[in-house]
């Protein structure tokens, strides 16, 4: 694995590998002394084109538990509205020796240019593009998912494991949502069954194609499908106006009696169903207060299994090369 | 002292091999094989030629050069594209009224319509004026500027229609290229107006409200890939409403780079009703799909966007059967930064004036799908007749035929080359079709007898004698 940069790259394997590696390293975050030498003497630039202190927060962490140098590079607006274009900044970060770019732009497709627009030699991975992915978003929600739905609770038993046969729910703005692109693509891969639900104006033309199912009704989904895993998408409150592309929905309140996720619609899941979210939640619209803060909600512990599943990123792009593909083992000990 | 050029062994519109007499601005024989040299007054006929190409010891003696077409090169009346940003004033850095039309010269062409959307606009009698004299005092094609529609492109008011009909640009075309003259009462008054003159509005069909921030064609690789999608009703419900507006009140519509398969079918229903109106596809459209965009390389980001399989195969056949009347360009040059970056942050559009002619012979003649004479029809005569500029003593777009002007290209079909865009006479190499093989190339141009082009090379001194910058 060179780059990280879509959940559509992984093969089943792949992805497999990825979970795999990233309960090794939820396991050494139990310790008291949390951090791993693997990564020392590697520097990785966190490069942040748009404000998301949480994922930054996330990969940094996750890096530094790796005893990689972390360089935050925070340059807000685009090659045109602002400054420096993105390519002299790739040059930028090339000269200064980066061995892992970390990503996060409002254009679809800018990680995709630094990875092979030959500016830059370092691993690309993807923190989040446009509309397009946030693989490593995808990556915790199915490690996540195969924690509490395959191992109950416990990595113990998990490896080597998929989610073959789980179904899942996807609820909210599939439309504007790279999460949405991302798990459809990474929980196909590894098995599960997704339905997607939402407003048909918050779908994409083309979604039909996507190996998934579709819903416009999340009490129907909730009937039928019987989901063992709920996602809740943040919908962001400037849908609701008519800026570019006009509201796509008439109100909040609207919105939140068809597609919110409360105690009523809560009681009427599964009993092992779990509540997800990728955060930041909008309580009241998408998740009332209850069910955010429900005990089937692990809406804080994917915060948690985010920078595990970082981790098993970095050191796979990193070090995984040089321990030869598909295993640890040099590493293992260590971890 | 003009040069006579004896064409031997061409073939007019991919007809019988016949030589052609090119002297004083004008086409003065077309004849059976051998008969060149005698009609030129027999100057050159004993000269030496040797294989194709301009035969140069022939020039110094006699002011006659004989070019041999092998039986194989075929020769064309000069292309006259529709549809050109030359960029001039304003935007220099990307191309300029003298490099564009160079690179259309390279490109077979004799003629090119120069879009508005300059910095400042197109819009007034003194800027097309600019426009025409620069393209006069570079001599590589006529430059026939088109006039903006509205005040700045800005789609409110109407621009001084009149006025730059009545320049010395004598414009005939009016379109916001770039803009649709979407307000519907502002295009009929616009399709009304510029029937005192013989205009036509050439309308950029596309429904501002539907693609804003749009990137792409909305579809299957839209959705996957995350980029804001440019719906194909958008194009379409504008060519509907203006077909139905022209109909109405009894004016000539152009249709600019038609895309989809639906806007070929409305077109097509138009026409059967007896609309005025015509319609163009770019290269690009006839070639690519919206598969490109998977790359996230702006080269393929361009207005109206890449669309699906299915789109290229119904603008194909509506080229085919005459319901696109023409091929224009949308030669589109920016400098390299605004391509190289991502793609939402990237221009639209890509340069296709020294391509155009190749894509066409690969997508429709080699297939098979038009002839020769087909090709002369969508670019040249019918983009000449669109424009207004199939008349008078320089007139383009007409037959190959003694008596006319002598804007003529000659075509190698059987040679190929491979597109680079390093390598492109334009001052720009943003090319869709970078590294892809395609056949034809142009050996000569001439405007009004003059070779702009020989060996496929500008001629660059012939030009220069007239004043034009190094």
């Amino acid at each position: 694995m060179r780059h990280l940069l879509s959940t559509a790259d992984l093969a089943k394997d792949d992805a497999i590998l990825l979970l795999d590696t990233a309960a090794q390293m939820a396991a050494t975050q139990a310790r008291e002394m949390k951090k791993l030498p693997t990564l020392r003497g590697r520097t990785v630039v966190n490069l942040f084109y748009e404000d998301s202190t949480r994922t930054r927060i996330s990969f940094e962490t996750a890096a530094k538990r790796l005893s990689a140098d972390v360089i935050n590079f925070s340059a807000k607006g685009s090659s045109v509205s602002k400054g420096e274009s993105l390519k002299d900044t790739a040059l930028t970060l090339h000269a200064m020796g980066a061995d892992a770019v970390v990503v996060r732009h409002q254009a679809s497709g800018a990680p995709h240019m630094l990875a092979h627009a030959g500016w830059l030699d370092a691993a690309v991975l993807n923190a989040g593009d446009g509309m397009h992915q946030h693989p490593t978003q995808a990556l915790l929600d199915a490690f996540t998912i195969r924690r509490h739905l395959v191992g109950g609770g416990s990595d113990a038993g998990t490896e080597g494991t998929d989610l073959a046969g789980l179904r899942v729910a996807i609820v909210g703005d599939v439309l504007h949502s790279r999460v949405a692109r991302s798990n459809v693509r990474l929980l196909h891969t590894l098995g599960a069954r997704v339905t997607l639900v939402a407003p048909p104006t918050l779908l994409p033309v083309g979604v039909e194609t996507w190996p998934c199912e579709v819903s416009y009704h999340l009490d129907e989904t909730i009937e039928r499908a019987k989901p063992d895993a709920v996602m809740m998408l943040r919908v962001q409150r400037e849908r609701m106006s008519g800026g570019a592309g006009g509201a796509f929905f008439p109100s909040a309140q609207e919105y939140s009696r068809k597609f919110g996720l409360g105690s009523r619609r809560l009681a009427r899941l599964p009993g092992h169903a779990i509540v997800m979210h990728p955060g930041p939640m909008n309580r009241g619209l998408e998740i009332s207060a209850d069910a955010a803060d429900h005990a089937r909600s692990v809406i804080v512990e994917q915060v948690a299994n985010g920078i595990a599943v970082r981790m098993a990123a970095l050191y796979l792009l990193l070090a995984g090369n040089d321990a030869g593909a598909g295993s640890v083992p040099n590493e293992r000990t260590s971890l | 002292m003009t040069t006579t050029y004896i064409l031997r062994g061409v073939r007019p519109l991919g007809g019988e091999p016949a030589d052609v007499v090119l002297s004083g601005e004008r086409i003065t024989h077309v004849g059976a094989p051998g008969t060149g040299g005698a009609a030129a007054g027999g100057g050159a006929a004993s000269a030496p030629s040797s294989g194709t190409g301009p035969d140069r010891g022939a020039d110094a003696g006699a002011g006659v050069v004989e070019i041999d077409g092998g039986d194989r090169l075929v020769l064309l009346p000069g292309l006259v594209d529709l549809h050109t940003h030359l960029r001039e004033p304003g935007r220099e850095d990307a191309e300029t009224v003298w490099s564009g039309t160079r690179a259309a010269a390279a490109g077979g062409f004799t003629a090119v319509h120069a879009m508005a959307n300059t910095t400042p606009t197109q819009d007034t009698a003194g800027v097309v004026e600019q426009v025409w004299r620069l393209g006069k005092d570079a001599g590589w094609v006529d430059v026939r500027p088109v006039g903006a529609v509205t005040v700045g492109l800005g789609g409110e008011r109407l621009a001084e229609l009149g006025a730059m009909a009545d320049s010395a640009a004598g414009v005939r075309v009016f379109s916001d290229d770039g803009k649709c003259v979407h307000d519907p009462v502002l295009m009929r008054r616009a399709l009304e107006y510029v029937k005192a003159f013989d205009g036509v509005v050439a309308q950029h069909a596309q429904e501002p409200r539907l693609t804003e921030g749009a990137q792409m064609n909305e579809g299957v690789v839209s959705a996957e890939i995350g980029l804001a999608g440019w719906p194909a009703v958008a194009e379409e419900s504008i060519i509907a409403r203006d077909v139905l507006l022209a109909e109405h009140v009894g004016s000539r519509l152009h249709v600019c780079h038609l895309s989809t398969a639906r806007s070929v079918e409305i077109v097509r229903w138009a026409k059967s009703r007896g609309v005025d109106v015509t319609a163009e596809v770019t290269p690009h459209h006839l070639l690519l799909t919206d598969e490109r965009a998977r790359s996230y390389d702006a080269r393929f980001k361009v207005n109206p966007p890449l669309r699906t399989r299915e789109d290229v195969e119904a603008v194909r056949e509506g080229l085919a059967d005459g319901t696109i009347d023409v091929v224009a360009t949308d030669h589109a040059p920016h400098p390299v930064e605004d391509k190289d970056c991502e793609w939402a942050a990237a221009a639209f559009g890509m340069t296709g004036l020294e391509t155009a002619l190749s894509v066409v012979q690969q997508v429709m003649v080699d297939t098979g799908r038009m002839t020769w004479a087909d090709v002369a029809r969508v670019l040249s005569a019918a983009p000449a007749r669109i424009g207004r500029i199939d008349a008078g003593p320089g007139a383009h777009g007409r037959p190959v035929a003694v008596g006319e002007p002598a804007n003529v290209t000659l075509v190698d079909p059987a040679a190929s080359r491979t597109v680079r865009g390093t390598e492109q006479v334009t001052a720009s190499g943003n090319t869709p079709l970078e590294g892809m093989e395609l056949p034809g190339t142009v050996v000569a141009t001439f405007l009004r007898g003059r070779a702009t082009v020989l060996d496929g090379v500008p001629v660059d001194g012939a030009i220069a004698t007239e004043g034009v910058p190094a």
